[in-house]
């Protein structure tokens, strides 16, 4: 489904990712992991087409179709949807309103009939269940006074309304209490379908033993060094990322 | 109202049948302004003596006045013997005979804003619709109102009819020499619309769509009186989310509402003449005096504007609160686009006891264009007890566009409250990104963030209206992005 080869990419003319390689399937999950300043969130970026980031070689393709041709709002509407690690606040636009004019952007652009306001409100109630919302939480801005939580969940969401074809998860985890992370888990693995890809960034591998990957990645100084099994994640809880040559400044796992 | 186009024709051909004629006056006014002209004008509109020395006094107070200098817009000086203070209206055969005949943008954007059919021909000043709308339209709305007493018609006939009442009203809120451009008004002011509410009476519905229809076509220097008697409620719409052209640069209008014990008006204005080119090129400018009077107690006023129009916008409007806990209220949203400058805000004058005031600006500036918000709080020194709160947001698109604020307070009244916030704010690109992400169209999404950004001044308007300032920012935020 994801292709991505030799993929580089830099920002105010620093080099980030440094020649990323990667095949994920329909079906599978992926994790990502690495050390801080690995590039693990800007992988993710350039995946959704962020702006700030010059793509400066490789090639990208989901489904075949190459996604770096495309403006951010055409990937997304191919498929590809990111999960923020920061949600920002737009304030006075109420959540409902927002997910309404996203959701019907996408069924727009496969030719569907747009959904009314009182059809997606019904819709939008069941699915904020889901991830723990009380549906109060529609009327609000969007991601306005929410909590870490609230934001995260929110995000979440999005993608079980949005049903995109790849979901990459920015660091879903952190700043999670283990409640609400069991809620945020509860929700990706309810993403989990044979025809749809995840694509999950983290820091940890706790989130990883609510939701368990087919493939773990380590990605260090913008290439993957390492690929393995769900055993990989265990390895570097373990034993940190020293034993790959990594240098890791965040060791407080 | 779903108005058919075979509906639509049916109408006007029936008209046709009833032999309905205008008169055409011939004449226009060789351009410049002195005594002379403004006698000829009087007697053009029959107006009794009374109105004619009005003008006169205005017009030698106007001639002493220097135009003022103090906004915070910039301009090339205005040639007021250039101007022609008199222009008949067009001549059917002069206008474009069907729709075929009007500029394909202005159709698209009418198409866009939702302006139903029936009334796009006449705002793109199709000859043939002028006949339907008079009569279908005026009709329809002016029996509920003559059953409540309610006086509306063009102040040009209010002169004639109800003189009395324009002598005793016309000029006490916004006395002729209060200012530069209400003393050109004064002196040589075209039309514009009169309303009388009697003590007690509730209007039956909201002066606007009638007005949308008859608006057009009242001139540059519009006049408007509204007149709330004890006890009585109007909520008034002017103006039009559909985009006015008109071929005269200076617009100078005057609006007074006068509100008496226990009374209230609500006055509504959506604004969006003829900003200009991308390159700054022409445009209206707008210099405008509106004031309220609530000079019985408790009365109560508010202002709704939202502003998206003109190359130069100049306007505060007021509220003076003599009566005993009398309310004013201003919302304001005023967008500014490419070159576009807008200097507005409002002037709360607070002189009774108790008065209470509530100000919340949002200032939208994008592209080149500069936006200041200018406010005067003041309490006189028998207001005791007076409050006001005010909020100035103000939302900069992109990095080459300035938004300013000048808050004024003056207190004379130890007892009086004042609160002021302000923010200022960008549309970030991580809002953008967010927005895009999820698969809506970046125009789109500067939108619905400009949207959420006004809510707390859409909710002010009547309901129907509020849909159409939302698709009026969209259309007017067209190009801002990318």
């Amino acid at each position: 489904m994801l292709s991505i080869k030799n993929l580089h990419a830099s920002v105010n003319g620093e080099e980030i990712l440094k020649g990323i390689n990667l095949e994920v399937k329909a079906g599978e999950v992926h994790a990502i992991m690495g050390p801080n300043g690995s590039g693990k969130s800007t992988l993710s970026q350039v995946l959704a087409g962020n702006e700030t980031f010059e793509v400066t070689a490789g090639e990208v393709t989901l489904n075949g179709d190459n996604l770096l041709d495309l403006a951010t709002e055409e990937r997304a509407r191919e498929g590809v949807f990111l999960a923020f690690q920061y949600p920002v606040e737009i304030p006075g636009v109420s959540n409902l309103q927002f997910l309404r004019t996203a959701v019907n952007a996408m069924r727009k652009h496969r030719g569907e009939e747009e959904m009314n306001a009182a059809e997606f409100m019904k819709l939008a109630k069941e699915v904020s269940k889901q991830v723990d919302l009380d549906p109060a939480f529609l009327k609000r801005g969007v991601n306005e006074g929410f909590s870490g939580g609230e934001k995260k969940r929110n995000e979440i969401m999005q993608a079980l309304l949005l049903q995109p074809k790849l979901a990459i998860l920015d660091e879903t985890d952190s700043g999670l209490d283990i409640d609400a992370l069991q809620v945020v888990s509860n929700g990706v693995n309810a993403l989990r379908a044979d025809d749809r890809a995840i694509l999950m960034v983290t820091h940890y591998q706790r989130l990883l033993n609510h939701i368990v990957p087919d493939y773990v990645h380590v990605l260090a100084g913008g290439k993957i060094v390492k690929s393995g099994g769900r055993e990989l994640a265990l390895e570097l809880e373990e034993r940190g990322y020293g034993w790959l040559g990594i240098k890791d400044e965040d060791t407080s796992n | 109202m779903a108005t058919t186009d075979t509906e639509v024709k049916e109408l006007i051909k029936r008209e046709y049948e009833h032999g309905f004629v205008t008169e055409i006056e011939s004449d226009t006014f060789e351009p410049g302004l002195n005594e002379d002209v403004i006698r000829r004008l009087s007697e053009l509109k029959q107006e009794p003596e009374f109105m004619l020395e009005w003008r006169l006094k205005a017009y030698r107070r106007w001639l002493e006045m220097d135009e003022p200098e103090w906004a915070h817009v910039d301009f090339p000086k205005v040639d007021y013997n250039s101007i022609s203070y008199y222009s008949a209206p067009k001549r059917p055969e002069d206008m474009p005979q069907s729709l075929d005949e009007v500029d394909p943008e202005l159709l698209r954007t009418y198409e866009k804003l939702g302006i139903p059919l029936h009334e796009r021909a006449k705002l793109a000043g199709v000859a043939v619709d002028a006949v339907f709308d008079s009569v279908s339209v005026a009709t329809t709305f002016k029996e509920p109102l003559e059953k409540a007493g309610v006086i509306f018609c063009p102040i040009s006939e209010a002169v004639q009819k109800y003189p009395e009442l324009v002598k005793k009203y016309l000029g006490s809120v916004v006395p002729a020499g209060d200012n530069y451009f209400a003393a050109l008004n004064s002196a040589v002011f075209s039309d514009g619309s009169f309303v009388y509410i009697p003590k007690g009476v509730r209007c039956p519905m909201e002066l606007s769509t009638y007005f949308r229809i008859n608006a057009a076509n009242t001139g540059q220097f519009e006049r408007t009186l509204i007149i709330a008697e004890e006890g009585s409620y109007v909520s008034y719409l002017e103006g039009c989310t559909a985009p006015m052209r008109d071929e005269n640069q200076l617009h100078a209008a005057v609006v007074e509402l006068v509100i008496l014990d226990d009374a209230q008006i609500k006055y509504s204005t959506v604004q969006n003449w003829y900003p200009g080119d991308e390159n700054g090129k022409g445009g209206i400018y707008n210099f405008v005096t509106k004031r309220a009077a609530c000079i019985g107690k408790n009365a109560k006023v508010s202002w709704t504007q939202v502003e998206t129009g003109s190359a130069i916008t100049w306007k505060y409007p007021s509220c003076v609160l003599r009566g005993d806990n009398s309310v004013g209220e201003f919302y304001s949203v005023a967008l500014t686009h490419n070159y576009q400058q807008a200097d507005t805000g409002t002037k709360m004058i607070h002189l009774g006891k108790n008065t209470k005031s509530t100000i919340i600006s949002k200032g939208i500036s994008a592209g080149r264009s500069s936006n200041a918000y200018r406010g005067l709080v003041k309490f006189g020194p028998g207001a005791d007890g007076a409050r006001n709160f005010t909020q100035c947001d103000s939302l900069l698109i992109g990095d080459r566009c300035g938004a300013h604020t000048f808050p004024y307070i003056e207190s004379r009244n130890k007892s009086a409250i004042v609160e002021h916030e302000a923010t200022t704010s960008k549309v970030s690109d991580e809002q953008m990104f967010l927005c895009r992400q999820r698969g809506i169209d970046p125009e789109q999404a500067v939108s619905m963030i400009v949207n959420g950004f006004c809510k707390e001044v859409f909710k002010e308007l009547p309901m129907e209206f509020a849909v159409e300032a939302g698709k009026l920012l969209e259309v007017s935020l067209e190009g801002s992005v990318g």
